[in-house]
């Protein structure tokens, strides 16, 4: 069990050394334009490969879970949000469950008590809602923030969620909230893995370590930001050279802006390959989004084929003799 | 068998702590344990339809006489599904394990037994499908240690008994892809697991016979179409004892109004033959006020459809029926009646599979003027959506008097409510014909109803233990109304619960009784022409009728 988190653990740390040291050692070229082109070529690639070939395969039934009065008599309020009957209404669910998370808002949990009544209770389990909106939202905040070195002028949008983000005003350089949810949350869900029996033993290495990594990230980047001081301004030399295809290497950005962007990296190579790729399946889970309305409109399966069945004639063959005795009405009366 | 294991040595064993250690390392030890298993497929079962690898076998024994290329079958079927199913694909790939579901599973919390967990459940298969189909998987195997960092693991005799015994451990009840949030639903995952064991003739027993018996002689109990006339004109004796009214049904009617299928279990078993007594009430009532014709047909007998639980194709096979005769018979729509899993065939698969219904009629209800369009396409209609809707018309003379003794509670059934969301329908019919009602818990009914424990083919009598581990959800939650409300009667819109939450009563709350929805109206209903009632149908005095002692 422990190797299910030391190793991925391990392999953060040792990647982190690796262009750490490499950097140092004249590689700069490789961790910083190289390796960073094929990671960003390798998760396109392999997020539109994977995307496509959920898509390539058949939806042939329309399966939706639904999760609240059907439509069905006029009278009868229909729950239009968790079990739509129109694309608006799914597109409803599909923004509630992609922004808000919808379905682990609902989540509960359960205890059982040996006791006189043998009770099983059911309280609400908030904190899982609240640690994974904590985390994804601190992450979108960051990655946002971050066009700021990709970008010249600094687009206004991006200024105005600075100074959101910054609004606490505590410190110098200020504070960013998003810096201190981001690892908060990841911290928080590492945690769960760890101490929750029950997560615990369903945790594979594959849940590790995305977590490890992204924690890694979040620490050198707040390193660098609070602690290390690094050549801000080379670094939106090397970063805008990057994203205009005219890529250059300056000089005294030091190792451990190569170790937080080499950890960028492989996080984006690693996604399309990962349990990550929940981003894209969210939006195609057809238990979600799918509007519950077989009876009322047809769903088309397109690999439907022929069956051999029983058929009336085949029964009545069978069983003529008896259907005539007991008076059953029949086709052939021999 | 639960006869030996009383409910507290039971609930002795559950523990919802987790064990420590990798739970790869534990499927060489999995037992496959009496009462919590269901019999083999006999092989006359699986050979009427011509399904793969009919012979005995025992699940309990080492040799499951397998075909030498099982795994070579498997591994393709698996790959077929990826393409044809877009939900296994996505199934297999997104799942991130946060455990939002860990608990949700009324097998779980019954047995603790974290396999029964359905995120694990789910990882059984899909260890499977990262060691063979993943790129991830296929680079790590060739590491030392790599493939369980990928947690993968080949497809070896015992990976597959491990899956075997615990996909037949699940109901197919989708109370985890409620909670799931990317709407994994593991009804779905066991769905893809049965039809691959199909491949190798992997079914239970209790799944192939009736499947068998529906194919062959129309419904699941293998009742030929002179012994369900008898039955039918059993509970018609029995009625005008009651009512004092001749409630004869029509058989296999060419030109009536309506077909009208039901599980098979009504006609054959208490308490749902009173549901189907309440079935004929009702269809007299309706001809002799209104002149609406409605027929039943013993070659469509059967509204259930174990094929759903053996593979698509088996559904499909089961289910074409139901247009077949209706064609046949040249009615204008289908009425069904009280069944969980045989909604979800027609609901969410039945137009899709064997539509389109062109030759049936948009349902109209003739006495209220009311269409139907949520049935518009498929062309059948559920018996609560069309008794609520005569009964918000006013069209039935109701005396809820006679359902006084009955304090009701109502029993959501995972698939009517998870795969169509019947949920006020039923309670607007029970609050017409009964003035005592009380809901369970919020977390237990509705969209978070718990299962009765033996659905997806799983009510047979060998796997007792699972079944009442499994209903302890329910039955906790019916226990806290028993003693809160006095609740007396639990109300119920599937046959298969009408026979498993029975069972569940008689093991955990032994005060409470089983009913359909359709009993207590044809206990309400006020026949023209009835004689003063003194019996329910039942046979039990009707209170205020009760003889002095």
């Amino acid at each position: 069990m422990t190797q299910k988190y030391l190793i991925p653990l391990a392999a953060v740390f040792l990647l982190f050394l690796v262009a750490y040291t490499g950097a140092g050692a004249g590689l700069g070229w490789f961790f910083g334009i190289v390796f960073p082109y094929l990671a960003v070529l390798a998760f396109l690639v392999g997020f539109v490969v994977k995307v496509t070939g959920w898509a390539a395969s058949a939806v042939p039934f329309r399966i939706p879970t639904t999760c609240g009065q059907q439509k069905s008599l006029p009278w009868i309020k229909q729950n239009c949000i968790d079990n739509p009957d129109t694309s608006s209404g799914v597109i409803l669910r599909m923004l509630l469950e992609i922004f808000t998370f919808r379905s682990l808002f609902r989540n509960t949990k359960a205890a059982f008590n040996r006791n006189a009544s043998n009770r099983i209770t059911y309280s609400w389990e908030i904190f899982l809602w609240v640690g994974a909106l904590a985390f994804h939202y601190a992450f979108l905040v960051v990655i946002l923030r971050h066009f700021r070195f990709f970008t010249a002028p600094v687009p206004s949008c991006i200024q105005f969620l600075e100074a959101l983000d910054g609004i606490v005003q505590v410190g110098l350089p200020g504070l960013f909230l998003s810096g201190v949810v981001l690892p908060a949350a990841a911290l928080f869900l590492l945690a769960r893995r760890l101490f929750d029996a029950k997560v615990r033993y369903v945790s594979q290495a594959a849940d590790f370590f995305p977590l490890f990594l992204i924690l890694g990230i979040a620490a050198t980047g707040i390193s660098m930001r609070y602690f290390t001081k690094v050549d801000i301004v080379g670094i939106k030399e090397m970063t805008m050279g990057l994203v205009t295809f005219s890529p250059v290497i300056p000089d005294g950005i030091g190792g451990l802006f190569y170790g937080h962007l080499f950890l960028v990296s492989i996080l984006f190579a690693y996604f399309p390959a990962s349990k990550l790729m929940h981003l894209g399946g969210v939006f195609l889970s057809p238990t979600r989004n799918m509007a519950n309305n077989t009876r009322a409109k047809r769903h088309v399966n397109p690999w439907n084929y022929d069956v051999p069945i029983h058929t009336y004639q085949d029964y009545e063959d069978h069983f003529r003799d008896k259907m005539i005795e007991a008076g059953l009405p029949v086709e052939k009366k021999e | 068998m639960a006869d030996e294991l009383t409910p507290d040595e039971l609930l002795d064993k559950i523990d919802y702590g987790a064990p420590s250690g990798d739970w790869m390392d534990t499927t060489k030890s999995v037992q496959i344990r009496p009462g919590m298993y269901c019999y083999a497929a006999k092989a006359e079962s699986v050979e009427t339809l011509g399904l793969p690898n009919a012979r005995p076998w025992n699940p309990i024994e080492e040799d499951w006489k397998l075909p030498d290329n099982w795994q070579q079958i498997l591994h393709e079927g698996i790959k077929e599904r990826l393409e044809r199913f877009r939900t296994f694909k996505i199934f297999m790939d997104v799942c991130v394990r946060c455990g939002a579901c860990a608990d949700k599973c009324h097998f779980f919390l019954g047995t603790g037994d974290p396999k029964n967990m359905p995120v694990l459940r789910a990882e059984l298969l899909r260890s499977v499908y990262r060691n063979d189909f993943t790129t991830a998987g296929k680079i790590l195997q060739k590491i030392p240690g790599g493939q369980r960092l990928a947690g993968a693991r080949p497809l070896t005799i015992d990976v597959l008994k491990e899956m075997w015994y615990y996909f037949f451990q699940c109901t197919e009840c989708r109370r985890c892809s409620v909670f799931c949030p990317y709407g994994i639903d593991t009804a779905e995952i066991t769905i893809m697991a049965r039809e691959l064991f199909n491949l190798i003739g992997l079914n239970i027993d209790w799944i192939a016979t009736p499947v068998s018996n529906c194919y062959q002689t129309g419904n699941h109990l293998g009742i030929q179409p002179h012994a369900f006339k008898d039955m039918l004109e059993f509970f018609v004796e029995d009625l005008e004892d009651i009512t004092g009214v001749d409630c004869t049904p029509n058989f296999q009617k060419k030109g009536a109004d309506i077909l009208f299928i039901t599980p098979s279990g009504d006609v054959f078993a208490d308490p749902g033959t009173y549901t189907c007594q309440g079935y004929l009430i009702l269809f007299k009532y309706l001809k002799d006020k209104y002149g609406l014709d409605v027929t039943w047909s013993t070659y469509a007998s059967e509204g259930g459809n174990f094929g759903f639980f053996t593979s698509h194709e088996t559904m499909k096979r089961l289910n074409a029926k139901m247009y077949a005769e209706a064609k046949r018979l040249g009615v204008k729509w289908i009425l069904g009646g009280e069944c969980g899993h045989m909604w979800r065939v027609i609901h969410q698969y039945m137009d899709t599979m064997n539509g389109p219904a062109d030759f049936l009629e948009v349902p109209v209800n003739p006495i209220t003027g009311t269409r139907f369009d949520n049935a518009a396409s498929t062309k059948m209609v559920h018996i609560t959506e069309f008794t609520a809707d005569l009964i918000k018309h006013g069209k039935l003379e109701l005396d809820k008097g006679r359902n006084a003794n009955r304090i009701m509670t109502f029993h959501d059934s995972c698939n009517t409510s998870r795969g169509m969301g019947l949920l006020d329908e039923p309670r607007y019919v029970i609050k017409n014909v009964c003035d005592n009602f009380y809901e369970m818990p919020p977390n237990t009914i509705r969209e978070n109803t718990f299962c009765c424990g033996s659905g997806s083919g799983l009510n047979a009598g060998e796997n007792m233990e699972l079944r009442m581990a499994g209903a302890l959800p329910r039955a906790t939650a019916l226990k806290h109304v028993h003693e809160k409300y006095g609740v007396n009667t639990l109300g119920t819109i599937c046959a298969i619960d009408r026979a498993a939450l029975s069972t569940l009563c008689e093991y955990w709350v032994p005060e409470v009784e089983v009913a359909g929805i359709h009993e207590l109206v044809g206990n309400a209903l006020i026949l023209p022409g009835e004689k003063e009632r003194t019996e329910d149908l039942r046979m039990e005095p009707l209170p205020g009728c009760e003889e002095e002692e």
